[in-house]
């Protein structure tokens, strides 16, 4: 999967979990929960969806990484086959 | 609430309907509710249309129960039929404004932003199928775009004539029908909500408010062991634990869980947690999570995740906003320290819990780092006082402690 691929796979989970979200306007290196205002369970949730979608398990220690969109980007690009 | 306007049917006379099914979408100056069903059988009629509005409590169809159902299927003598069960809207008049996402996602032309009427539904529906909004024609009240409309779309089937009913029944009513609110219309009109509310509550009821810190170490060390072994679907959020320990400790003090009515305490019969869920766009609603006492777990974090995806997505039932019997409201992880609730009359109870934060912890003379919850209440001084309510933080406390055992 190619960097463009990712990130368009998470913009689109984000859509789902928050339509009313400005996220074309994300700055990729800002954490996303203060840019939208995203709580546990919205992260919870695009986990669950990025999982889904990838088949990469993401543990819970890693959630940390999975805040910015180009953390995302970047836990991801290794692990998705 | 008291009215709502009928956006859209999901049934027809002749669909045979089930428990539980969402039959009706009706919009309310609060929000935009899916009404459900109660009873399985055939719908008979449907007496209010679309388009109208109508006081709550108003019968807005017929459905003929499994047993008188049977003749339309398989003819046979006809019954002593008993009455038809009608559907009403189980609203309550004094739960806090629930939520509406009208916001179409970005991918919208910005000139169409915040100004499409759409209901919930059609848009949770126009995202699954990738449905373009700005380019459905909608053929709701007002043209608000209804979630048959989405679909016709997906399938680029052109949509019916608009019925001519509708103006006429605006007529009849001497007006304009109520349209699907905008964005902007619900969120004033959901302030307003809020805030009559709040000030019920504190014109009339005489609060008292505890507070205490809750060592968060056993509890966060055992959802962390437990989460490490679960796929990711399975995972549990913190605040499972926090609504679970709540719930049973109504058991220890049951005047916390109840209403107050006409002047006297009247217990709850079963423990239903209205959790209070903020909305991204300013707002927030306390739906109930039923029965949160007796179930697993599994089952509150299951009913959890499907209350808020739902709350935000705009897509309540109208069981979730009339029954709870106390309210929980949390602050997460981006929140502060602590938090006073206000009581959402008529119950009687609110507890609050801060963000988790490591901090200073004596045991046996030593200091060490612990995760650390202010656990806070907020009671009616009508229905217990001060010590009663420590007993109940305190189970809390105690209940915390054991995780496994939740």
């Amino acid at each position: 999967m190619t960097d463009e691929a990712i990130k368009a796979l998470v913009l689109k989970q984000l859509n789902r979990i928050a339509p009313e979200a400005e996220t074309a306007e994300l700055d990729p290196d800002v954490d996303m929960r203060e840019q939208i205002d995203l709580d546990s369970m919205d992260i919870l949730n695009l986990t669950i969806a990025l999982h889904e979608a990838t088949g990469v398990d993401i543990p819970e220690s890693e959630y940390p990484h999975m805040t910015t969109l180009n953390g995302c980007v970047a836990y991801l690009r290794t692990r998705v086959k | 609430m008291e009215a709502g306007t009928i956006v859209e049917w999901l049934v027809k006379p002749g669909d045979k309907v089930k428990r539980g099914d969402i039959i009706a979408v009706v919009d309310t100056e609060k929000a935009t509710i899916e009404v459900e069903v109660f009873e399985a059988g055939l719908i008979q009629s449907i007496v209010v249309p679309a388009g109208e509005k109508v006081p709550i409590g108003t019968v807005l169809a017929s459905i003929a129960t499994d047993d008188e159902a049977a003749p339309a299927l398989a003819p046979r003598p006809p019954s002593p039929a008993k009455p038809p069960e009608i559907v009403r809207p189980a609203f309550q008049p004094i739960v806090p404004a629930p939520p509406i996402i009208e916001r179409p996602p970005s991918t919208m032309p910005p000139v169409t932003r915040g100004r499409l009427r759409v209901s919930p539904l059609a848009m949770r529906v126009a995202l699954d199928l990738g449905v373009d909004l700005s380019k459905v024609k909608g053929t709701g009240p007002d043209g608000a775009i209804t979630k048959s409309d989405v679909e016709r779309a997906a399938k680029s089937v052109p949509p019916p004539p608009p019925p001519a009913a509708p103006s006429v029944k605006a007529d009849k009513a001497g007006g304009p029908s109520q349209p699907v609110m905008t964005a902007d219309e619900r969120h004033v009109a959901m302030r307003k909500v809020i805030a009559a509310a709040m000030v019920r509550s504190k014109h009339e009821i005489p609060h008292y408010y505890l507070g205490t810190p809750i060592d968060m170490s056993h509890s966060m060390g055992w959802l962390q062991a437990e989460n490490l072994r679960r796929p990711v679907a399975q995972r549990l959020l913190y605040s499972v634990l926090l609504l679970k320990a709540a719930a049973v400790a109504i058991r220890d003090v049951p005047e916390m869980n109840g209403f107050w009515i006409d002047g006297a305490f009247k217990p709850g019969e079963a423990v239903h947690v209205g959790v209070a869920i903020a909305l991204r766009q300013g707002g927030l609603i306390a739906p109930a999570l039923h029965d949160v006492d007796k179930k697993s777990l599994d089952e509150i974090m299951a009913n959890l995740r499907d209350l808020v995806n739902r709350v935000r997505a705009g897509t309540l039932r109208s069981s979730e906003i009339a029954d709870a019997t106390i309210t929980v409201t949390s602050l997460g992880e981006r929140g502060v320290e602590s938090v006073f609730g206000v009581i959402y009359p008529p119950q009687v109870a609110i507890v609050g819990f801060g963000k988790i934060a490591e901090r200073p912890w004596a045991v046996d003379g030593l200091v060490g780092a612990r995760p650390v919850v202010a656990a806070s209440l907020a009671a009616d001084h009508r229905v217990s006082d001060g010590h009663r309510g420590a007993l109940f933080l305190a189970a809390i406390d105690r209940l915390l402690q054991e995780p496994e055992k939740l």
